[in-house]
């Protein structure tokens, strides 16, 4: 046996585990995905029908998912800059110097992390609660008038999105504060030696050094938020008047409300293929950036 | 093993496991013995049924002392779903409260056990007791699958000092009078003040409507949608013409904060809503004004009209062992004393007439226009589709409110999704005529 085969040898658990949990699941999924697996299929299977590529045209005709298509958009846009934002801000605070009790500050930041959705959806929908909520009295106090947050569709999303930045920038703060601490301070004593003000360090020494991390960040971010599911389903149930329904929302709503898995492993898949397109030009943007450099 | 000993030899091992393993096979011997001497029916129950039927258990039991009831409760919200994946996991309980729009999609699973053998059989259960309307959600291709645990419908609230201010003593009989009082009420209060609350994602009023008319709303044995026939296309013309004189506000009920307090307020002089109303109205509105409203029976194109049979069912699983046992459940629930008492605990109103006779409904007024309606309520169709169906309805229904169709195009688009719906259920129909051995009910 040459080392060759040894390595496959080494290899085979991790590419049994992968395939039967992974590879035959996407498989099994694409083939339902032509098909029009239902409630009359549930109940016996001489009921499903081969529909090859109907169900996707269906999808493309159904007002619904193009406008949850758009609300993901929206919240992807608006979520990714403010999240990373969010996650950076918060990274060079903490490797600042100047800060005091970092592993307290560390921990709270990145408490809503590891916390339930659930739970913590409880609290928001009181803190914007039109009558009661914390943030309506806030508001108040400075003259602002209350307003209806989870209940008027032009406020929802944006309700949503605070949620979601919230509950996730700490995940992104932990990686930035890494890729801030691999950052060599003599590059930091040169410039301040040339009379670099900090502004300058942060854009001429600080982004450049963070580029690989910000590029698997907003990868890895840009991913988990396309599939915005959670935050609508315990915030707004998708409402009002569907503003807050996500493509996996429809997914969902579909495949478990309706139980039309066929029509909803489709979604699933147009979502894996707008996900997969939009990470690829990511990459290639940034490689572009790269070469030009 | 400490100590570089040698690994200890298998009589040592099963020495020292031996205990453990007695204990798990006494536990489990202790199991099925628990189980020959008590069976254990269990039962799922929706919401504040569900907390509020465990009170009613210790009697059953006390009168039936083989039975042991286990009462799970679902939030409603998951209910449905949870409903469908226990029976593709094969977890389904042995008796459930199934909302009666549901009965046909568990139906058409095979899920359900036909109950009509052990209704010939009983004593207590008497179908010409209940309302005809609610027996008949129970009832799919002929076969009766549910026995109807409580009812509600939808019907009008309505504010009697504004009416008569409008110059009107008594609520509306048929739409003629209806609209001439809406009209009237639009005149009288002004801009700010409506007729009539009809949130714009709510179903059940346009159904109401649309259930009064002779016209079914489904065609050919529920193989095609029929919203373009006459029938319909007057019920939504009434609906769309309510907003369009801006007798009723398009709003949705996630934008009507408190409907209760507003109702007070006069902001509106009908509400058309259901049973559970009664009891916000008595507990929210001030005692002053108690002498204000009071409820009316749905008023319909031409006298006294139809309305929508709500409520829920209690249904047997195919799978169950236990059906006798869930059958005398079912005969419990259903005898007269523990639905008034089941009223008395819940406010959920009983589906036999028996039942009604007991003081607390018979005496209550705003009951009786519950009791006058629910002589005539009528079943949506028994397709599995509907809900769906139902929810697109509402939809392209809010559409025509806001002015984005009109009432023909409304009609047309709403046959036109519900024959993409119904697709499925035409080629079964057809695939089992083709062949008689396929879907055969056993």
């Amino acid at each position: 046996m040459n080392s060759h085969h040894a390595a496959w040898w080494f290899l085979t658990p991790a590419l049994l585990v992968l395939g039967l949990f992974f590879l035959l699941p996407v498989i099994g999924a694409l083939a339902l995905s032509l098909t029009d697996y239902d409630l009359y299929a549930l109940a016996n299977i001489h009921n499903l029908r081969f529909v090859a590529l109907q169900n996707y045209w269906a999808l493309l005709h159904q007002p619904l998912f193009w406008s949850a298509l758009g609300n993901t958009f929206y919240f992807v846009l608006v979520g990714v800059p403010l999240s990373m934002g969010a996650s950076l801000a918060a990274a060079l605070l903490l490797n600042s110097p100047l800060a005091r009790i970092k592993p307290f500050f560390r921990t709270a930041l990145f408490a809503p992390v590891v916390t339930t959705v659930v739970a913590v959806a409880v609290i928001w929908r009181y803190l914007f609660n039109t009558k009661y909520g914390l943030v309506n009295y806030g508001l108040a106090e400075i003259g602002i008038h209350p307003m209806d947050w989870l209940g008027d569709p032009h406020w929802a999303m944006p309700t949503i999105i605070a949620f979601a930045v919230w509950k996730n920038f700490g995940y992104n703060m932990i990686i930035f504060l890494a890729g801030l601490q691999a950052i060599p301070l003599d590059l930091y004593e040169a410039a301040r030696i040339d009379g670099a003000s900090a502004p300058r360090q942060f854009w001429h020494i600080t982004l450049p050094m963070l580029k690989p991390t910000l590029l698997m960040v907003s990868i890895l971010t840009v991913a988990g938020y396309f599939q915005l599911f959670a935050e609508p389903y315990v915030m707004t149930e998708g409402g009002p008047l569907q503003s807050t329904v996500s493509v996996l929302y429809l997914m969902y709503e579909d495949g478990f409300k309706w139980w039309n898995l066929g029509a909803a492993s489709a979604v699933a898949f147009v979502l894996f293929v707008i996900i997969f397109v939009v990470t690829t030009l990511l990459l290639k943007l940034s490689r572009r950036g790269e070469d030009a450099a | 093993m400490i100590h570089g000993q040698r690994p200890m030899r298998a009589s040592h091992r099963w020495r020292r496991w031996w205990p453990l393993t007695l204990v798990l096979l006494c536990g489990l011997c202790a199991c099925r013995h628990h189980e020959e001497d008590a069976q254990t029916l269990t039962l799922w129950a929706m919401g504040r049924e569900g907390e509020v039927v465990a009170q009613l258990m210790p009697a059953f039991e006390h009168e039936h002392p083989g039975i042991h009831v286990q009462v799970q409760q679902l939030p409603w919200k998951e209910a449905h779903q949870k409903l469908l994946t226990a029976f593709a996991g094969g977890t389904t309980p042995d008796i459930t409260q199934l909302g009666n729009t549901w009965v046909a999609e568990l139906a058409a699973l095979h899920a359900l056990q036909p109950l009509q053998p052990y209704l010939e059989q009983s004593r207590g259960v008497q179908s010409s007791d209940y309302f005809p309307g609610i027996w008949a959600t129970n009832v799919v291709d002929g076969t009766l699958y549910g026995v109807p645990w409580y009812v509600d419908t939808r019907l009008l609230f309505y504010r009697k000092d504004l009416l008569k201010a409008a110059g009107f003593d008594a609520p509306p009989r048929d739409w003629a009078e209806w609209s001439q009082q809406m009209a009237a009420l639009k005149a009288h209060d002004g801009a700010d003040r409506y007729a009539i609350l009809l949130p714009t994602n709510e179903f059940e009023q346009l159904l109401s409507l649309a259930l009064q008319q002779d016209d079914p709303l489904l065609r050919d044995g529920g193989r095609y949608g029929n919203f373009e026939s006459a029938g319909f296309k007057r019920a939504l013309t009434f609906y769309v013409g309510m907003f369009q004189r801006h007798e009723a506000p398009l709003l949705s009920n996630t934008e009507v904060s408190n409907p209760w307090i507003e109702f007070g307020r006069g902001v509106y002089t009908f509400y058309l809503s259901g049973a559970w109303n009664i009891g916000e109205f008595r507990h929210r509105l001030p005692a002053t004004q108690q002498g204000d409203w009071a409820t009316a029976p749905l008023p319909g194109p031409n006298g006294a009209g139809a309305g929508i049979a709500g409520g829920s069912s209690l249904v047997i699983f195919r799978n169950s062992a236990h059906k006798a046992q869930a059958w005398q459940l079912i005969e419990y629930l259903s005898q007269a004393q523990v639905q008034q008492q089941f009223y008395a605990l819940l406010g959920d109103m009983p589906p036999r007439r028996s039942s009604w006779q007991g003081a607390a409904l018979s005496s209550d007024p705003a009951a009786q226009a519950f009791r006058m309606q629910l002589e005539r309520v009528r079943p949506t169709p028994a397709v599995p589709e509907w809900e769906r169906i139902v929810t697109e309805m509402q939809l392209i229904a809010a559409r025509a409110a806001h002015g984005e169709l009109t009432v023909d195009q409304a009609a047309a688009e709403l046959d036109q999704r519900t024959d993409a719906i119904l697709e499925k259920r035409r080629w079964m129909l057809d695939h089992r005529q083709a062949d008689p051995a396929q879907g055969h009910h056993p």
